[in-house]
């Protein structure tokens, strides 16, 4: 085993272990905070697949600002959440032997799929990928179009955010 | 290339390493005398009162979002920095067209009286 | 060469040929001179840190008026030991009701969130701990670690001054983290490249006389997100004692104090390296060691600045540097990005560059300037006449 597989391994169990704590916590802030391990170590697996940009946008933007974004919401809750909250009801073992069947048929049908025996193509080399990602996204044989629906849907994300989020005044 | 993240990584890891050393070590060195005076919440000598989970105005919310949307826009844009020398005219204005249209939005945010604190 | 030429080349070679008789693999060596190199970077910035403290009480100090540390050694030089001692020695409590896993690792993560800057400054033309391809998101990215950090300390502390300051702390540094952003991308922009090493390279005119006004409202906003006065409503102790780390004694508080004085000088060398120059200077190139001086002496330029700023400016209201940020900071730094890209575009290589782009900037200056005077004139007429009270009789 190269040096890449033993971390990819070692980070994949982390992001199991982080995700299933953060389902599995009663306390709310608990399961956010779990859930910014669980994005870390989706950023070190950008970063195994030599994909820098991504790892320090994941960075930047999951843990720097929906991390953040989601404990100012649950902050936002009133009060007592965790003597409220069971995370599990009286279906818990149906739900799990539910579950254990859906896992079983996803991996007989997905072993089947072809794209699992291949191996991935190799990526393409380059010496700058961010500059080529940024050539795509502005010149005109590129994405440009997507790059300006893009802004737009960001503008509408934004307008909708703030009308969402806005508190009423009365009779509005 | 991934030499250069295993300089970071491992730098993660010393750097949590040596914040941690005095810790330890005043926890060895440092007396350890607990009393139920000393544990209480501090709150300028006065008994707590309530919870402290109180509710927090909308206002933090929402400048997390307006946050988030100008992140992700950064997002779009830094690329567009980096291939700066080689973009043509035309690509320059795309990118000002892209900055114009989140003002767009800020402008709206602003109306709506989004960015005001109270 | 030797020694006085490139220790650093100098010292890594003689390690080298005292691991070469062990005949290691080479991924272990690999691994073994990243780490040498990590520990090196790593400890510079927590060993200046300890210099830094001293600098600034002395130079706070001559602003009061006043001598500062004096007694302990030669100008009081040994006075961060003694702190250092006291801190060590100082029970550390932790309150009854506290998260204690949390409580216990936020000191830790606001050092390392700090630290972590540390790994891609270029300090001289062949000295950097690394060179990665994104270097000034990385910077904007471990920042965020520094903000979560403040927000499990807040929480976890269980106190409502603690999670009050968290809570305005986060308000505000993720509020000046969007023209912080926006201004890093100034650099890049002139520069065509995220990596920091690329940026120094490119610098024969410093960015700082192309673009001064993305300068300054860089290092405006990245005093901000470091939090001191006068943007220190995290800690605003005539409010909410002491902010997120009210419940903090004993070495944790020392770390969150480390981190905020590493994280000032910190602004300075990013300063530096984005806008000075970085390491260049006369003769830097042939000894490195020069170069790093003079990164060292750019440094201070910015971390004076926030010195100075700090004594001199009172703590602004909370709403005001909101509002400071959303309705001044963020439109000026996107109108100083697009006329940037847009001058440097149009006359990048030709005689009038620079002068063009001083140009542009002034105009933006003269504007905001103008767009400020309007402001405060309209609010003037809106405030309302002074109403007279009859003052109560003496009986």
């Amino acid at each position: 085993m190269s040096t890449v597989q033993i971390v990819f391994l070692f980070v994949g169990f982390m992001i199991l272990l982080a995700a299933w704590m953060m389902v599995s916590r009663s306390n709310l802030v608990h399961s956010a905070l779990w859930l910014v391990v669980a994005l870390f170590g989706v950023a070190v697996l950008f970063v195994l697949l030599e994909a820098g940009y991504l790892a320090v946008i994941q960075v930047l933007v999951y843990i720097g600002a929906i991390a953040i974004l989601m404990i100012f919401a649950v902050m936002l809750t009133r009060g007592d959440v965790e003597s409220l909250t069971h995370i599990t009801n009286r279906y818990a073992g149906w739900a799990a032997v539910m579950g254990a069947f859906l896992l079983f048929g996803l991996v007989i049908v997905l072993g089947q799929w072809p794209a699992f025996q291949t191996t991935s193509p190799e990526a393409i080399e380059s010496a700058n990928p961010v500059l080529d990602l940024g050539m795509a996204f502005v010149s005109p044989d590129g994405f440009t179009v997507p790059f300006i629906v893009a802004s737009v849907l960001l503008l509408a994300a934004f307008i909708g955010a703030i009308y969402a989020a806005f508190p009423r005044k009365k009779g509005e | 290339m991934l030499d250069n993240w295993l300089f970071i990584g491992i730098f993660i890891s010393i750097a949590a390493v040596f914040p941690l050393l005095p810790i330890v070590i005043a926890r060895f060195l440092a007396p350890r005398r607990p009393s139920l005076a000393k544990q209480e919440t501090y709150e300028c000598g006065m008994e707590t009162v309530g919870d402290t989970w109180v509710q927090f105005k909308v206002q933090y919310y929402i400048y997390a979002l307006v946050f988030l949307i100008f992140d992700i826009e950064t997002v779009f844009l830094y690329p567009w920095a980096v291939a700066f020398d080689v973009l043509p005219l035309f690509a320059v204005f795309e990118g000002v067209l892209f900055i114009l249209i989140l003002v767009a939005g800020l402008a709206y945010a602003w109306r709506k009286g989004a960015l005001e604190w109270a | 060469m030797g020694f006085l030429g490139d220790p650093i080349k100098f010292i890594g070679d003689w390690l080298k040929s005292l691991i070469a008789p062990l005949n290691l693999p080479p991924v272990w060596e690999t691994f073994l001179s990243t780490l040498t190199s990590v520990i090196a970077v790593a400890s510079f910035g927590l060993l200046i840190v300890i210099f830094l403290i001293w600098v600034e009480r002395k130079v706070a100090a001559r602003f009061q008026d006043r001598l500062g540390p004096n007694r302990a050694g030669k100008y009081g030089l040994l006075q961060t030991f003694a702190d250092m001692v006291k801190l060590i020695t100082k029970e550390d409590t932790t309150p009854e009701t506290a998260d204690k896993v949390v409580f216990n690792i936020a000191p830790v993560l606001s050092v390392v969130s700090v630290l972590l800057i540390w790994a891609v400054v270029p300090f001289a033309p062949t000295w950097f701990g690394t060179d990665i391809n994104v270097g000034v998101l990385y910077i904007a990215a471990v920042g965020s670690f520094g903000i979560l950090s403040i927000l499990m300390a807040g929480w976890s502390s269980n106190n409502k001054y603690a999670l009050l300051g968290a809570f305005r702390a986060v308000a505000q540094l993720i509020s000046y983290e969007v023209p912080m952003l926006i201004m890093l991308m100034v650099p890049v922009l002139l520069a065509s490249s995220m990596g920091m090493v690329d940026i120094v390279a490119r610098q024969d005119m410093w960015f700082i006389v192309v673009a001064p006004l993305a300068a300054v409202v860089f290092l405006i906003s990245a005093i901000a997100e470091v939090g001191r006065t006068p943007f220190d409503l995290l800690e605003a102790e005539s409010e909410i004692v002491a902010g997120f780390h009210t419940e903090y004694s004993g070495m944790k508080f020392g770390m969150f104090f480390a981190a905020e004085f590493l994280h000032i000088f910190t602004v300075g060398v990013l300063f530096a390296i984005l806008f000075m120059g970085g390491w260049r200077g006369p003769g830097a190139e042939q000894f490195p060691l020069l170069g790093m001086v003079y990164l060292m002496a750019k440094s201070t330029v910015g971390y004076f600045i926030a010195i100075w700023m700090r004594s001199t400016l009172p703590r602004i209201r909370i709403d005001h540097m909101l509002a400071f940020n959303w309705k001044f900071l963020v439109p000026l730094s996107l109108a100083i990005l697009i006329v940037t890209a847009i001058l440097h575009k149009l006359f990048a290589a030709t005689t009038l560059y620079i002068p063009a782009m001083l140009v542009g900037n002034l105009v933006i200056f003269l504007a905001s300037l103008g767009a400020l005077r309007a402001v405060a004139q309209r609010q003037r007429k809106q405030r309302k006449p002074f109403k007279k009270r009859p003052v109560a009789k003496a009986a």
